[in-house]
């Protein structure tokens, strides 16, 4: 039997002006358990809490019930208190008669009354309170980051620099993702691989940064601060160690009609290559889809001209499991497929193409040396037409796209039609446009700055089709605020595909069970207040795997992610909630309900045995809760069939008590 | 709105919502009938959703619409603006009632592939 | 007269992180229910199993309402779902045994919205009390 004491709270006026604060105090003291029972002004107060540890003493209390505020408020509080009383701190229970009573009733008899009933639920529910240790895991101090573009590096970076070490996994041959591709960067214009390279040589020069490119990630286990993780380094028939990236086997590889991934297929690379000049790690790549030797054995010219030896073709997929304490997602986006689209006749004309591969065709290291120069013919094109919102906010329905805005592009295609109008004034630029859409710092300046400045005609409407007819590409639009249809024959068009988030992004998901929107981005712990984290502790989301973004904002939340996984290496143990569930092992009959139910995958099975009264074994399968990932929620109490689950602090008994406190 | 027993007769004939059209105009832009219409298919469904239909009923634009399902097919919002065309059609003929030309007297050679309404709304269009 | 001197009795549940909250914020903004709503925290509205409705009722409550978080707002991400899922399975059947829809109800209420929170009890508080004692699933051996 608990020995319980209460202690009623005056507030000052506010509980005592409605509430008989003695007529509470002492209609409590008969209930079951109570010993004590008194009332105060202040109970918060250093007075008031001395009188709680006193009163713990002197009547060797088990149990405490304040009747005051909100526990909103002050349960920390008084949990405190009970703990400097030497009480285990979940012994105590708060009754909330100052918000849930005295401020919203008006009499004293019927505040009283209600105060009354409120504080004998809590003690029905104290008595059948047991003492909580809130679990304790340890933390890995290493981080995962998961993809290696501008998101990563700079999660990684700033990770490290608070003196983590920190993997990235890639599943390219190189880091730098799609800004790496990219020419220039808006508003300011500066070029995309001045500011992203020397980020890159910052993570292969760190020595507390690891980089696993041309690999991913197979399988996840374990959970905040715990994490086992698989990593699958698929073979790329170079030892990594060895090769100097000096390129001499990329000149000399006969097999040289692979489209190249880098420049989206607008130019071929060799079958052995390295994707770009500034690539990090500077290591060369065997293409096995398109290699000779690796295909039948025959040629074998790269490794006769390696001077270091690093070419190995018996090289085979290596597994690696490494331990992590949290894991950032940042697994970046893709332009959609424009396949669908066949009004813009992508698939008919070389000359229509997305503004990504205008990005690689304007680029000094693109496929034309940074000249524009349709891809077809190789001639300066004279009539340019920009395409808006393609695939963007589509109807759930259409299927054809998406039904989100992609926000990156209203800005990138301004950057577009700026830059040609800047390089060639003799190019007619036209964007057709259904909203503008700016906001951001210094961006509607530099939209206005391309009407303005560089007279690059935006039209509102949209375009119908496009068919290729000779040389040139036969536009169809329309012009809404004038009231026509056009027809431009135009000799480049340039379609701002829409985004969506990294295939990859879906199974990843599924292996860190964190959970993800229709449109498979993933989803933040809280829209407003967490939006780096997602629901499930330990892993965040940083970049467009979250949503689509642009370089500044990725890099602040890459920062904030960054930031959230040092608070989490930082400590040396996780105290977890210890108001989580927990299973009666003799009544589960492991029929997997809960675990269906549970939002974070805490639950297990496992095969146990039992120890039958006539001394036979019995293997049984149950089920365990994960103290570490359990949040506490309570949907697999309700779920379980045989009622062995149970929620500690709020278990079905003492709600159940509650229930007839009230209900007498 | 002036007009709410039309318009909401033409949302339920055509089966079209005109409030998910996001303005972009590429019912307009892809219409291949565009030049001889005097309201355009974007127009179309902003003034139906005004409720301003009366002009639209007395317009020829109507029957120069020819129901190529251009605008259906690519229209990124899903709003359909043939089937609202149509609809408008259909409420122009119930209006002057009678139906000119009989279905016994089309001749038994039609596409498989045509699209049902097209068939349905060339009879519209010639009991003009 | 008698009906005057009626109160009725109402278990309202609340989620911890939204409901509970707004409550909260109903009595700092000094809005008025009745005093016939006692309140009992869950962290999740899908905490509250239909066992505790199902005591309710035995022990004469005579009107039960469920508050948690709006759809999608849900702490524990879906806890919400499951409980509208539950509670709509659970009110029908109740409906059947007799106990009419009106004592039953899941309401979404954050916690901003205090001034929702009032206005929901004393909708809820008045309806039934139109409707009178519950005395259908009453257990008499609970009654004193």
């Amino acid at each position: 039997m608990q020995r319980i004491g209460v202690f009623v709270c005056w507030c000052g006026s506010n509980i005592a002006g409605t509430v008989d604060v003695q007529a509470v105090s002492d209609a409590l003291k008969n209930e079951p358990g109570v010993v004590f029972s008194t009332n105060y002004q202040y109970m918060c107060s250093q007075a008031g809490q001395d009188m709680i540890i006193n009163a713990v003493k002197e009547h060797n209390l088990t149990g405490i019930v304040v009747c005051s505020c909100s526990p909103r408020m002050h349960e920390a509080t008084f949990r405190r208190t009970a703990q400097a009383a030497g009480l285990n701190p979940y012994m105590v229970e708060i009754a909330n008669i100052r918000e849930q009573c005295s401020w919203v009733h008006k009499d004293i008899p019927t505040g009283t009354e209600k105060a009354i009933i409120l504080g004998k639920a809590a003690v029905a529910k104290v008595n059948l309170n047991t003492p909580l240790t809130p679990g304790e895991s340890p933390v890995t101090k290493r981080a995962l980051v998961i993809g290696g573009g501008i998101a990563g590096i700079q999660t990684a970076l700033d990770i490290a620099d608070a003196g983590f070490p920190v993997d990235i996994v890639e599943k390219k041959p190189t880091i730098g993702g799609k800004m790496a591709q990219l020419d220039k960067t808006f508003p300011t214009l500066d070029c995309a691989a001045c500011i992203l390279t020397p980020k890159m040589v910052d993570v292969a020069q760190n020595d507390k940064i690891r980089i696993f490119s041309y690999s991913e990630v197979t399988d996840v286990k374990g959970f905040v601060g715990n994490f086992d993780v698989t990593i699958k380094k698929n073979a790329r028939y170079v030892k990594e160690d060895i090769c100097t990236g000096c390129g001499a086997c990329v000149e000399k590889c006969p097999m040289k009609k692979v489209p190249n991934e880098f420049n989206l297929g607008m130019d071929n690379r060799s079958a052995i290559y390295i994707p770009f000049a500034q690539a990090v790690p500077k290591v060369a790549t065997i293409d096995p889809n398109a290699c000779n030797m690796l295909k039948n054995g025959k040629c074998g010219l790269c490794a006769r001209v390696c001077a270091a030896g690093a070419i190995d073709y018996t090289q085979k997929d290596e597994y690696i499991e490494e331990k992590y304490g949290a894991i950032v997602v940042a697994t970046g986006f893709n332009p959609i497929s424009m396949d669908k689209f066949d009004e813009f006749a992508y698939n008919q004309s070389k000359d229509v193409i997305t503004s990504l591969e205008f990005e690689r065709l304007t680029n000094a290291a693109g496929p034309t040396a940074g000249k524009l120069l349709r891809p077809s013919d190789g001639k300066h094109p004279h009539t340019i037409v920009f395409v808006q919102c393609v695939g963007s906010r589509c109807d759930a329905c259409a299927e054809k796209g998406k039904e989100y805005c992609s926000k990156i592009c209203c800005m990138y295609t301004a950057k577009h039609a700026m830059l040609t109008r800047d390089k060639y004034p003799d190019t007619d630029v036209y964007v057709f446009y259904i909203d503008v859409r700016t906001p951001g710092k210094n961006f509607d300046e530099f939209y206005r700055r391309a009407v303005e400045e560089y007279g690059v005609h935006y039209v509102k409407g949209m375009v119908g089709k496009v068919v290729p007819e000779g040389d040139k590409l036969k536009v169809q639009a329309s012009d809404l605020l004038e009231n026509k249809q056009l027809h431009i024959d135009a000799d480049l068009v340039v379609l701002a595909a829409a985004i969506e988030p990294d295939k990859s992004a879906r199974p990843l998901a599924t292996m860190l069970t964190a959970s993800m929107d229709t449109n498979d981005f993933f989803t933040e712990a809280h829209p407003k207040l967490r939006p780096v984290e997602s629901p499930t502790a330990g892993v965040f989301l940083s970049g467009a795997c979250q949503g689509p973004k642009d370089i500044p904002e990725t890099v602040s939340q890459a920062g904030a992610a960054a930031s959230k996984v040092i608070g989490l290496l930082a400590k040396d143990k996780l105290t977890g909630n210890p108001c989580i569930a927990h299973s009666n092992e003799l009544m589960c009959n492991g029929c997997s309900s809960c675990e269906r139910v549970c939002p974070y995958g805490a639950i297990t099975y496992e095969d146990k045995e039992f120890r039958m009264p006539d001394r036979t074994t019995l293997v049984r399968r149950i089920a365990v809760v994960n103290p570490a990932v359990c949040q506490g929620c309570g949907a697999c109490t309700v779920a379980c069939p045989s009622g062995a689950m149970d929620l500690h602090g709020f278990a079905s008994g003492q709600i159940m008590a509650e229930v007839d406190a009230i209900c007498k | 709105m002036n007009n709410k027993y039309l318009y909401e007769d033409l949302l339920r004939m055509s089966g079209v919502n005109p409030k998910k059209c996001m303005r972009c105009g590429k019912c307009s832009a892809t219409c291949p009938a565009y030049d001889e219409m005097e309201y355009h298919p974007h127009q179309f469904v902003s003034m139906v959703e005004n409720g301003d239909i009366e002009p639209l009923l007395n317009s020829d634009s109507l029957y120069k619409c020819l129901t190529c399902f251009a605008c259906v097919d690519r229209c990124p919002r899903g709003v359909e603006p043939a089937k609202l065309v149509e609809a408008v059609r259909l409420a122009a003929v119930r209006k002057q009632g009678a139906n000119h030309l009989k279905a016994d007297s089309v001749p038994d050679m039609l596409d498989d592939e045509t699209p049902q309404q097209l068939i349905v709304s060339a009879f519209r269009k010639y009991s003009k | 007269m008698q009906m005057n001197e009626y109160k009725p009795l109402i278990v309202a549940f609340c989620c911890n992180w939204c409901s509970y909250a707004g409550a909260d914020l109903a009595g700092n903004n000094r809005l008025n229910y009745p005093a016939d709503v006692k309140i009992i925290r869950v962290p999740c509205s899908c905490r509250v199993n239909p066992m505790f409705i199902l005591r309710a009722f035995q022990r004469g409550a005579d009107g039960v309402i469920i508050c948690g978080c709006h759809p999608g707002d849900c702490h524990y991400t879906s806890g919400n779902y499951y409980t509208r899922r539950r509670m709509a399975m659970l009110f029908s059947m109740l409906d059947y045994l007799g106990i009419e829809k009106e004592r039953t109800r899941v309401e979404w209420v954050s916690a901003a919205e205090g001034a929702k929170f009032a206005a929901t009890m004393n909708d809820f508080a008045e309806k039934v009390a139109a409707l009178g004692e519950n005395k259908r699933l009453e257990d008499l051996r609970c009654k004193r």
